[in-house]
């Protein structure tokens, strides 16, 4: 009875082997779930069976389980028993299921180790086969280690099938187990040579996958490969070979030219060669409408090897850039992936608008979002590629982005956000058209919200709103704009943007109220404005988001008391608008290293102690016994040569990186010198596409513009430009008789000039930066203001109460000269010794007086303000002071009007014993390019308490720049030292320059080590006279410290 | 302090070693025209949901594309990217996808896949989905044979048939107690 209820049950196990499962499953397909677990359940006790044979038919059924998602891991210990089974089948079964569901944490593989062990020792070849393949996909280091020797020892088995899984299972070992690599290697090199080929093969494969992450160590075996590669028929060698050669070339040039010169030959000749045919061939299989999946292969692997090609070769591939643009055509999205690609490396000054012209095509046809959004991403990062380089005209550039801003659902409206941002920023030009064209968006968002919440899109109306608000000025209708922006549907955009809305229309609501202002019969439409914002701004202040909220509250009551000072009548415009005066400029991002590190704050300092280790502590013993300001000053040493050693490790280090790309590139070839040229030359004036201009493209929304109209316009511009080119060139041709064919032919790149500048910060100051004083001169044309000052002051001393006049003992007269600098920032020598020479007589100068700020003047542009400090450093009372500067042919001091030319202007305060103050100076200059020197004189009385007659002498008196030294050495000699701030401290080590309208023509950031008397300073700007004389005073500067 | 921080790092140099290096292919998988998976074998480890997740991401990738297109695309987010590519063919109601890193040949994968499916048909004799299905074990054997931990060990079909049937002699041979093979369809 016992036995009939055993064998039954052993039966009904037994019916349910794997195909039973998986009918079972297609059976029951509403509640699979349900079934697979009993079905599991099922398992659970067929594993807790003694029967090996049932175990395993378990355990292959949990195989098929583990395919379909899921976890089979509790039956590991399980797997590891079928393993251990005597039997081939079961063996087999065991070790499928653990590489399909053992990883390097499964616990259980440390004890299979002396299975897998026998199981590579036995006798039978498949049972050896067997772990060996399933030792491949869970190898783990441990196993690595440990069967390392018997996996070597395989690798001269007798059976070829053996040796050739041993010899590819050594990658994994040595992947997981790089100590192994050594002593294996001698093993794996006969392996090359192996009568078998299949077991070459694996050694061929192993090999290349080992060189190719480190080819330098397997240079020598290159004669073994080569004639491996001679002798081989099996494709896959070949391949390996191929791409193994292609890394080891560039590392032992002597080897290429002995063995491989007459191999790269052939390849690269192939390369071309496949090229051309490649090209031929995507040329041949567009215009067919049936191709099949293999010219498509082509196509792929053509434009793949194309797109490796184009790093080094990129002359080479940009001939064929009208194919590369039909292939954007191809109804097969892995090939326009592909294409597009390539484009980024292809467009010019030239092509740029008629490529972007097509890609926008595309966009309008696109189907898939993804491909739509990468086609966008593509636009862009061609368009905005090394700062905007390829763009000529930014109105087309903005419209642009105005018709991207048209597709629906894409995921990247914050890039064409951003890119609105900047270009608005940057490009200074642009900002009345880029705000006409941000307030049309603003008016129409309905269309870019739609009716979907998470609609990406609606990010450009972020960039939208601040480019309306802070450049309101160009706005034509500001009120309608503000209206626009307090629409009640704005409270259903998110958050973030509902925050740019309300601070905005602040913006808006101060250039509308000053416009209203100027007219005064409006004073009734500038309190309807502010009602407006009045009654709208509550929805915003009742808004979920925190930002929102808060500024709208704030604006909603300053609002209110705006209206309340209207309704007394009371101009406020002005006022307001200075709630957000001033001008945002862009930051370059390299800018942050610019900021010199605080004196006193290292870096490198442990926060809190390092909890042991001996040398930290030696180190900040150290630093401790030194003190601290000892080691802050040798800290702000360090940093600048630090900057720039990591520049050049930077630097180095890409290089290293290029290099390595170019060595793992198995596509990459040296170039021969001839074939470039051969395709330089074909890149003529001849081959520059003519692009039919197709304006029936309809407007989809009124009032935007069509990016189209600015690709007809450039057309024109250039072919003006040509025209007018080709005169001259015909001109001077006829003069010269010549032809010049040659060097008029091509278009060059430069000659194509762009419509606006862009503003390239890269190497601009911060704003921030503390020691730097923004210039605000309005830009006045074009024109370039400097100032540099020097004045000179002179003074006097008297022991008694009387008053002095100073000359101007310098026979040099009263010419002066001004340094050019765009801006000077000056630090202040704060030291004792200060920039003045006093007088020569042994008393010392009472009153000390440094130059601190030069600026430009708001509101005129020709207009320098010096501020001067004046210290008393005597005992005395000093009154009367009265300063004077001789005029110059380039400056003048602005005197009160009705004085004479050679008048004094009276220093507006007295100063008592010890005490300093400002005074400010107003110069007007005429060129900021020459350096200039100024003299002047200062004249005060002091008084002294002892009663003396009063003395008339004439002390002569140095008349001394306000420049700073270089060093502290005295200057008596009367040099003329115009730079300002060159280091004077320890801190003071900044030499800034800045342009008054913010292009920055001029940067410095001399790095002067004190240690090795070197000084290096990098300089730059778009002005070479100013360049030139501003170097040359450097020099001179530092020739004389 | 700088020397402690350049010891980290090295020892981190030496503890990614293997990860950066990574096997040539990373996945096998067989699916039908409706994305049920017939066959997946994963070359590096992931858990039992990405698996699975990834063969859907896998399906969905591939199954739109038209015929006639081209058989190579860019991996998906979850297998690796744009770093890995797919290459694909479509032999009636199966789709044989494997997912490669750049190191592998477009061409010769292509070609593997087709020594693949011809071994198929030798040894289940005109293979058919249904082969595949209940035969998973079997299928696995075979592949095992042609790939081994994501490297390609043998292309050439006649060696893997003659490995094949070989160890399956060896099977038969050895006697079953209790089981007789079935020959299910």
């Amino acid at each position: 009875m016992a036995l009939k209820i055993v064998k039954g049950s052993i039966d009904r196990m037994f019916d349910k082997n794997l195909q039973d499962l998986v009918r079972g499953i297609r059976n029951h397909k509403e509640d699979e779930a349900k079934y697979i677990s009993t079905c599991i359940d099922e398992i659970k006790q067929e594993l807790k069976q003694d029967n090996i044979a049932v175990k395993s038919n378990a355990v292959c059924k949990l195989t098929y389980l583990q395919m379909l998602g899921y976890d089979v891991s509790w039956a590991a210990f399980n797997i590891v028993e079928v393993m251990s089974s005597s039997k081939f089948t079961y063996k087999r079964i065991g070790y499928l299921a653990a590489s399909q569901c053992f990883h390097e944490s499964t616990d259980v593989i440390m004890l299979t180790t002396n299975q897998i062990r026998k199981d590579l020792s036995s006798p039978n070849q498949y049972d050896t086969g067997v772990a060996l393949t399933g030792l491949s996909c869970f190898v783990t280091p441990d196993l690595a280690r440990d069967l390392a020797n018997d996996i070597m020892t395989l690798m001269s088995h007798t059976k070829p099938y053996i040796r050739k899984k041993a010899v590819l299972i050594m990658y994994k070992v040595f992947l997981k187990y790089p100590e192994s690599l050594r002593p294996a290697f001698p093993r794996m090199k006969e392996k090359l040579e192996d009568p078998d080929p299949g077991v070459q093969s694996a050694a061929v494969n192993v090999i290349c996958e080992l060189a190719r992450r480190n080819p330098k160590n397997y240079l020598s075996l290159a004669p073994l490969f080569f004639k491996l590669m001679t002798s081989s028929t099996n494709n896959w060698v070949l391949i390996k070979i191929i791409k193994l050669f292609g890394a080891l070339t560039p590392l032992e040039p002597r080897l290429g030219k002995k063995l491989i010169e007459p191999l790269t030959n052939l390849i690269h000749s192939r390369i071309l060669l496949c090229l051309s045919s490649v090209a031929v061939l995507i040329s041949l299989s567009s215009g067919m409408p049936n191709h099949s999946a293999s010219i498509q292969v082509m196509k792929y692997l053509g434009l793949l090897a194309m797109s490796k090609i184009l790093k080094t070769h990129p002359k080479s591939v940009q001939s064929h850039k009208d194919l590369i643009l039909q292939c954007l055509d191809d109804k097969d999205e892995s090939i326009r992936l592909r294409a597009l690609d390539l484009l980024y490396g292809m467009v010019s000054k030239k092509n740029l608008m008629e490529i972007v012209k097509k890609l926008m095509l595309h966009v309008d046809k696109a189907e898939g979002t993804t491909y739509r959004d990468e086609l966008l991403t593509k636009i862009i990062d061609i368009c905005s590629q090394s700062n905007y380089q390829y763009i000529t005209n930014f109105e087309w550039y903005i419209s642009i982005l105005v018709e991207l801003t048209r597709l629906e659902g894409t995921r990247h409206g914050h890039l064409i956000a951003s890119q609105m941002l900047d270009v608005a920023i940057r490009v200074k030009a642009i900002r009345a058209f880029a705000v006409a064209q941000m307030a049309t968006l603003l008016d129409n968002a309905h269309l870019l919200t739609g009716n979907t919440q998470h609609n990406g899109i609606c990010e450009v109306l972020y960039a939208a709103a601040w480019i309306c608000g802070e450049f309101s000025e160009h706005l034509e209708d500001p009120m309608a704009t503000l209206e626009a922006m307090l629409r009640p549907k704005v409270a259903t955009l998110p958050g973030h943007i509902q925050a740019v809305y309300v601070q905005n229309a602040a913006k808006l609501f101060s250039t509308v109220l000053r416009g209203q202002e100027g007219a005064p019969a409006d004073s009734k439409v500038a309190q309807e404005t502010s009602q407006l914002l009045i009654d709208r701004l509550p929805v915003f202040v009742q808004s979920a988001n925190l930002e929102v909220q808060e500024r709208a509250s704030c604006i909603l009551q300053l609002v209110k008391y705006i209206q309340k000072l209207q309704q007394k009548d009371v101009e406020v415009a002005e006022e307001v608008t200075a709630l957000f005066a001033g001008e945002l400029n862009p930051v370059a991002p390299k800018a942050q290293k610019k900021v010199p590190v605080p004196e006193g704050l290292d870096l490198d300092a442990w926060i809190n102690e390092p909890p042991s280790g001996s040398e930290s502590e030696d180190e900040g013993r150290k630093t401790k016994t030194k003190g601290k300001a000892v080691f802050a000053k040798e800290e702000s040493r360090h940093t600048k040569p630090r900057y720039t050693e990591v520049d050049e490790k930077e630097l180095a280090k890409r290089r290293e990186v290029r290099k390595a790309e170019q060595a793992n590139n198995p596509f990459y070839i040296k170039a021969s010198p001839s074939s470039q040229k051969v395709y330089q030359e074909a890149v003529g004036v001849e081959h520059i596409p003519v692009v039919q201009i197709d304006l029936s493209v309809p407007l989809k929304v009124p009032g935007m513009p069509m990016s189209d109209q600015y690709v007809k316009q450039e057309e024109e511009r250039r072919e003006k430009n040509k025209a007018d080119r080709k005169k001259k060139d015909k001109k001077k041709r006829r003069e010269k008789g010549r032809q010049r064919r040659g060097d008029s032919g091509p278009e060059s790149e430069e000659d194509i000039t762009p419509a606006h500048m862009v503003d390239i910060v890269t190497e601009e100051m911060p704003e921030t930066a503390l020691y730097t004083i923004p210039c605000l001169f309005p830009s006045q044309k074009s024109s370039k203001h400097k100032k540099k000052k020097q004045k000179k002051e002179e003074k006097d001393k008297k022991k008694k109460k009387h008053q002095h006049h100073h000359h101007h003992s310098d026979g040099a007269g009263d010419e002066s000269v001004q340094n050019g600098t765009v801006e000077e920032e000056e630090p202040l020598p704060v030291s004792k010794q200060s920039p003045f020479i006093l007088s020569t007589q042994s008393n010392p100068c009472p009153l000390d007086i440094q130059v601190c700020d030069i600026q430009g003047n708001l509101h005129d542009g020709s207009q320098v303000v010096v501020s001067v400090i004046f210290e008393n450093k005597c005992d005395s009372f000093i009154k009367s002071m009265e300063f004077n500067v001789m005029d110059s042919l380039n400056s003048k001091l602005q005197r009160p009007e009705g004085a004479g030319p050679h008048d004094s202007l009276t220093v507006p305060f007295q100063l008592p014993p010890g005490i300093s103050n400002e005074a400010r100076f107003i110069f007007s200059m005429q060129s900021i390019v020459m350096p200039q020197k100024l003299k002047g004189t200062l004249t005060f009385i002091v008084k002294v308490s002892w009663s003396c007659s009063p003395q008339s002498t004439h002390i002569p008196h140095y008349p001394n720049q306000i420049e700073v030294y270089l060093s502290r050495v005295p200057n008596t000699t009367g040099v003329d030292l115009t730079i300002k701030c060159l280091l004077t401290g320890s801190n003071q080590q900044y030499l800034l320059l800045r342009h008054p309208c913010n292009i920055c023509p001029l940067c410095m950031c001399p790095c002067p080590s004190q240690a090795d008397q070197t000084v290096s300073i990098d300089a730059k700007c778009d002005e070479p006279g100013l360049l030139g004389n501003v170097l040359d005073e450097i020099k001179l500067t530092f020739s004389q410290c | 302090m700088a020397r402690v921080e350049t010891c980290g790092s090295r020892l981190l140099r030496r503890l990614r070693f293997p990860i950066d290096q990574s096997i040539m292919i990373k996945a096998i998988l067989i699916f039908n025209n409706h994305g049920k998976p017939r066959l997946s074998k994963f070359y590096e480890h992931y858990n039992e949901d990405t698996e699975q997740q990834i063969i859907r991401e896998t399906f969905h990738l591939v199954s739109k594309r038209d015929e006639n297109v081209c058989n190579f695309l860019e991996g998906g987010m979850l297998i690796g990217g744009s770093e890995n590519r797919l290459i694909y063919r479509h032999y009636a109601t199966l789709y044989f996808v494997f997912c490669v890193d750049s190191s592998e040949s477009e061409l010769g994968i292509l070609d593997l896949i087709q020594v693949f499916v011809e071994t198929l048909d030798k040894c289940f004799e005109n293979v058919c989905e249904l082969d595949l299905i209940f035969h998973v074990d079997k299928v696995h054997n075979i592949l095992a044979e042609m790939v081994m931990g994501g490297m390609v060990l043998e292309t050439n079909m006649n060696e893997i048939i003659i490995q094949v049937d070989a160890q399956n002699k060896m099977e038969k041979s050895e006697t079953f107690i209790f089981q007789s093979p079935r020959q299910d369809r």
